[in-house]
């Protein structure tokens, strides 16, 4: 900091006054103990951190820190609250008038304005810039222009974003959707400063942006450093100095680290280690429910699972799995069993219905037994569970599914996991539409809203229906709901697709999955958000 | 400071490792090529001489015996694992997961419930399987190929030689992550496949070493010039004279591939369920090994001794078919 | 001597080729990379179009392996899938790992070669017999469960290392990392010292020395020593290549962000440009290693000449 401060004094007097904020902030911190720096658990991010291609937890973690978008989802009820937003305002659900606040800058000095977001949407949604998030787009129009499905773009931005003062611009939706602002909390509609697009390379080394913590450095692969912005002119400011994030291999690793005193923060306690942390921790552990399912998907494109009989054998399957013991004995109560197929984040009301599924989610494995042998028995004779055996515990919960489908049958070998080297492969078998039985679908929610558990998941065709399951009635409910403008009208109607899906058992729905976080004596006011990812800037360092 | 008795001497073996070093043999090879061969006897009198000998010296070799019966139990309960373990391997409660020793389970219980002794048990199959298969592979591609190589030379042994030292600078793990992440089949060839496919140089520099060395002798000049064709030539002559290192280096690394898939589970390429192997234990247990030891203890015991007694009789053979340490 | 070397410079480029290509030819085995890039969801089919034509995947084989070695030759490395150039990725991970290489051959040279002469003069002796069978215990216990034993009880249980490396990885964290990675290889140096030792020791040159009452440690230092460690030294030389290549176990276990961990990082996410760009300098290093040895070899053996 002190080198900041000498390079601002030379810059003449604008920069006076704000080192001499700096300089009172910086005194007051030291004195005040905000000056903790702490230590989290981290793992190399995927792709390169621009907002828009960023679509893991290890690099949203970074976004979540460096950037504030126009909501932000709270941290405790994930609710979309207004953050840069001023006000969103439509009257049909399509047009949007958007009102940035004034006073937001980038940590660089520059301001944020409505350019700062039209900009970063435009290049989010452009397909020549490689976004991996560009879909989110999708609902704007202009869309198919920059992003067609093949081909070259005919235009570079999105006729449906209009800039129309310096702090307000407009936004004109491909169709209705009454809750699309509530989507806008996340990170792929974050703002971006004029240097994003100027020196690109030099802000991928270091990202700059509009959030509590800037970039310190960054150790490509091993570390990242992020320090307190001073001068954060949002509400939200770090209660800390600052976070370096560690990159672990093998987050028993990290675990370990956390219990020997080398690290501050584990958000994502291993399976295998989730017995110890009680008392290893103590209260210095935290399970908290995320927007995270876990669900078995089907392959609908193989005939043996598209036919009228193969509901009873995957209810069956799904009576056959005692999910109350797997989530106490693998998961350690870290899992809940799930009775729907969305998560008890969104509240009941935000659409979540506990016990939706019925019996058909209840361990009974004479009834499992008797409605997979009215269905005409598995596929084959056996079942194979795909999966992706290269990150977390899936190994440990599909053996167990497994061995608790086989013990129903009374067959040992009725029900093996198939396990896929890497995820790439996992993917990409999955698009190619070769998986040989059922196979482990997570999601883990883009925002909190019913809608995100379900079009992206069973719409026909959409983006995450990995199985490819479609439904004439399901789609047209969803369509409905979409285009309601009342938010409970739309719920109840993504509710009744809900129910088609249960129906049908397009899914079998496993367990809503938590966050589980450990961390040191140091830290206090440790939380994690409904997308299991910690609330940093609220960490108290001592 | 002389030394009263030295004879018996447990050479260096082929140093050949889990930890990525299927390689090897460079330094071992040289100790072996020298089997002396030479004297102007009959080659199949010398090498029946050669193997007798071996055979009298291995009779009365502790080491050789110990380990032996040690491989012949493995073998048997290889084939046969009925014979001591009445549980099925694949039956599992997860009530019971984790759970120490207790009666009718001495081992106690895997993380997913299952009967520890039970798989330790019906373990020895896969990985023996893979053990043997790998090895048998390795010993022919590789002998084959060094064969030629030596026995030609000139510019097909160039062509191989350099062949053989693409293949050696593939680090060995590495190899395997990358070509068996794609593999979803269960069984174990693919491992084995990999673990030739990898493997072959390492017996393929020994084979053609020692047949370069046999091709000079006497009795295999005196062949040629009786006008030997160059197949009888090999397959009477230089074959039976140049196998017995290969036979060494083999057996010793026959240990080490059981280990290597072990490693290779552990990095989460190795065989697959439901497969029952060390190697899956082993690595599903190394994830709990501060709560429930015993589950990792087993499994890696088995492992350790496996491997410990293939390279004992590979010492043991060592000593006794190399007639410098005679 | 220098036109060996030369010779031996040349053999290495179709060698080079040939393994870079292997490599190449391997990872391209493992499939089409680009699904993975985009979470549990599938790519839009334009994107992931788009992807495929930026890192040149949309290619015939042969030619992105043309094109690959060509930029090669003028330093680029090419890029990971998350924008990191791969030679800036080397940069941080080569010096670690070389850092843990070099402890374990330190510990190769100082424990393996000491245990083997004490043990190949002392043979038949308790001492002997009870280093023999500890080695051989060493070579049967895969790497990473010595790695895990060691770290459970050193690191958690008694709490005499940190569990895990820093990011730095200074050497005195590389200690204990460095040790796991050398045992196996110690436990082969330890026996190849003890017979090359328990060999050369019944020679006649030795005999003549003791002879001629020379006192034993100078027998043992410069007679001894320099004649048993030939095959020795050959065979730390060519370990260096498998211990860097090797170390993915250990670097696993201990959280240690060199070669090893960005290889398997590369290849669990099917990152062509990663994991053939490091194969490709571990595979140089092995070659250079190998001539390292065998120039050695003549310098240590006078009777040794390459022509």
């Amino acid at each position: 900091m002190r080198a900041a401060t000498h390079a601002k004094w030379a810059a003449g007097a604008l920069a006076v006054a704000l080192t001499a904020t700096a300089c009172g902030g910086g005194g007051g911190s030291g004195g005040g103990g905000t000056d903790g720096v702490l230590s989290s658990s981290w793992g190399d991010p995927q792709n390169p951190l621009e907002p828009a291609n960023t679509n893991e937890v290890q690099g949203g973690k970074v976004l979540d820190m460096v950037f504030r978008g126009l909501k932000r989802y709270n941290p405790k009820t994930a609710k979309a609250e207004n953050m840069l937003a001023e006000k969103i305002d439509t009257k049909d659900s399509t047009n949007f008038t958007i009102t940035v606040k004034d006073g937001w800058t980038f940590s660089n000095g520059e301001k944020v304005t409505a350019k700062s977001f039209v900009d970063a949407w435009n290049y989010g949604a452009n397909l020549t810039n490689n976004q991996r998030n560009a879909y989110f787009f999708g609902q704007i129009d202009g869309y198919t222009a920059v992003h067609p499905d093949s081909g070259k773009p005919t235009a570079t931005t999105l006729s449906g974003l209009k800039v129309t003062g310096p702090q307000t611009f407009t936004v004109k939706l491909s169709q209705k959707f009454s809750t699309w602002p509530d989507t806008l909390g996340y990170a792929a509609f974050a703002p971006l400063p004029s240097a994003f697009f100027k020196d690109h390379a030099a802000w991928l080394a270091k990202p700059v942006g509009n959030g509590p913590y800037s970039i310190d450095s960054y150790t490509k692969g091993s570390q990242m450093s992020l320090r307190k912005w001073d001068n954060y002119p949002g509400p939200d400011k770090a209660q800390n100095g600052g976070v370096d994030l560690k990159v672990y291999t093998d987050n028993n690793t990290a675990y370990t680290d956390l219990t020997a005193g080398n690290l501050d923060l584990v958000d994502d306690v291993p399976a295998s280690q989730l017995k110890n942390a009680p008392a290893d921790l103590g209260s210095r552990y935290i399970n908290t429910p995320a927007g995270i399912i876990q669900t078995l998907a089907f392959p609908y494109y193989d005939k043996a699972w598209n036919t009228p009989d193969a509901v009873k054998v995957r209810t069956g399957l799904s009576m056959a799995i005692n999910r109350k013991q797997i989530t106490e004995t693998i998961f350690q109560k870290t899992r809940t069993p799930a009775t729907d197929w969305t998560s008890p984040v969104l509240g009941t009301s935000g659409g979540y219905q506990a016990g939706l599924c019925g019996k058909a989610c209840d361990y009974d494995p004479a009834a499992a037994k008797k409605l997979i042998a009215d269905g005409g028995g598995l596929p084959g004779g056996r079942i194979q569970l795909s999966y992706n055996a290269d990150t977390g515990s899936h190994k440990d919960w599909i053996d167990a599914v497994c061995n608790s489908i086989n013990n129903t049958l009374g067959n040992d070998r009725a029900c093996v996991g198939r396990p896929i080297g890497t995820f790439a492969d996992f993917r990409s078998q999955i698009t190619q539409q070769k998986m040989p039985g059922p196979f482990r679908a997570g999601w883990q929610m883009d925002y909190p809203l019913i809608q995100n558990f379900l079009q992206p998941l069973y719409f026909t065709n959409a983006s995450s229906n990995d199985g490819k399951w479609t439904n004439a009635q399901f789609d047209k409910l969803v369509n409905e709901a979409n285009a309601e403008t009342d938010t409970q009208t739309a719920i109840k109607k993504f509710q009744q697709a809900e129910g088609v899906v249960r129906d049908n058992m397009a899914a079998i729905p496993l367990w809503y999955q938590n966050g589980s976080a450990g961390y040191s004596e140091r830290l206090s006011n440790v939380a994690l958000n409904p997308f299991s990812v910690p609330v940093y800037n609220e960490i108290k360092v001592s | 400071m002389p030394e009263p008795e030295p004879p018996k001497d447990e050479g260096a073996i082929a140093p050949t490792g889990t930890g990525g070093t299927m390689d090897l043999a460079t330094s071992d090879g040289a100790g072996l090529e020298g089997l002396d061969q030479g004297d102007g006897k009959g080659p199949d009198e010398k090498a029946r001489s050669l193997w007798s000998d071996a055979w009298r010296d291995l009779r009365r070799n502790p080491v050789f015996i110990i380990s032996g019966l040690i491989i012949l139990f493995l073998v048997f309960i290889a084939i046969w694992p009925q014979a001591i373990a009445s549980g099925n391997p694949l039956s599992c409660n997860l009530s019971k997961a984790q759970q120490g020793s207790q009666p009718g389970h001495p081992f106690g219980f895997t993380a997913q419930g299952c009967d520890v002794y039970t798989r330790t048990v019906y373990g020895a199959r896969a990985s023996v399987t893979v053990g043997v298969c790998a090895t048998l592979g390795v010993a022919i591609v590789g002998t084959v190929l060094g064969g030629l190589a030596g026995f030609f030379g000139g510019f097909s042994d160039s062509i191989l030689s350099r062949v053989t030292d693409i293949f050696f600078g593939i680090p060995v793990v590495l190899g395997g992550l990358v070509l068996l992440s794609v593999v979803t089949s269960s069984s174990v060839w693919p491992v084995v496949g990999f673990m030739v496919l990898l493997g072959w140089p390492q017996i393929s520099r020994i084979a053609r070493g020692s047949v370069i060395t046999i091709k000079q002798n006497d009795f295999v000049q005196a062949a040629r010039a009786l006008g030997a064709s160059n197949s009888r030539m090999m397959l009477r002559h230089v074959l039976p004279n140049a196998v017995a290192p290969v036979i060494v280096v083999a057996t010793i690394a026959l240990g080490t591939y059981i280990a290597l898939e072990a490693t290779l589970s552990y990095l989460g390429v190795g065989l697959k369920p439901p497969s029952v192997s060390w190697g899956i234990d082993i690595s599903d247990a190394s994830k709990f090994i501060r709560n429930a030891p015993h589950m990792l203890l087993w499994p890696a015991g088995a492992l350790a001794i496996t491997v410990l007694a293939f390279i004992m009789l590979g010492d043991a053979v060592r000593d006794a078919l190399d007639p410098k340490l005679r | 001597m220098g036109r060996y070397v030369i010779r031996r410079l040349l053999q290495m480029i179709p060698v080079f080729i040939g393994a870079t290509l292997l490599i190449f030819l391997m990872v391209n085995v493992m499939g089409d990379p680009i699904a993975g890039l985009c979470g549990e969801r599938q790519c839009d089919p334009a994107t992931a179009a788009q992807l495929r034509s930026q890192f040149g995947l949309d290619k015939p084989v042969w030619q992105q392996y043309a094109t690959y070695m060509g930029h090669v030759f003028t330093g680029d490395f090419g890029t990971a899938f998350n924008g990191q150039k791969v030679t800036e990725l080397m940069g941080t991970a080569f010096p670690i790992t070389i850092r843990l290489t070099i402890v374990a051959i330190v510990f190769e040279i100082i424990i393996g070669i000491t245990l083997g002469v004490i043990t190949g003069l002392r043979r038949g002796r308790p001492v002997d017999s009870g280093v023999l069978l500890l080695t051989l215990v060493v070579i049967s216990v895969p790497t990473f469960v010595t790695g895990l034993i060691v770290q459970l009880l050193l690191g958690v249980k008694w709490n005499v290392i940190s569990p895990s490396v820093s990011t730095a990885a200074p050497l005195g964290e590389l200690i204990v990392p460095g040790l796991v990675l050398a045992s196996v290889s110690l436990a082969y140096v330890t026996r190849l010292t003890r017979t090359s030792i328990a060999e050369n020791n019944r020679s006649d040159y030795v005999r003549t020395a003791i002879a001629k009452g020379l006192p034993r440690h100078r027998v043992i230092t410069r007679h001894l020593l320099r004649n048993s460690l030939i095959p020795v030294i050959t065979f730390i030389g060519t370990d260096i290549g498998a211990l860097m290549g090797g170390a993915i176990v250990t670097e696993r276990i201990f959280n240690i962000h060199g070669v090893g961990y960005q290889l398997y990082q590369g290849i669990l996410r099917q990152n062509t440009q990663t994991v053939v760009g490091f194969v490709t300098i571990l595979v140089i290093i092995f070659l250079l290693a190998n001539l390292l040895v065998d120039v050695l070899y003549a310098v240590l053996d006078p009777r040794i000449r390459y022509a």
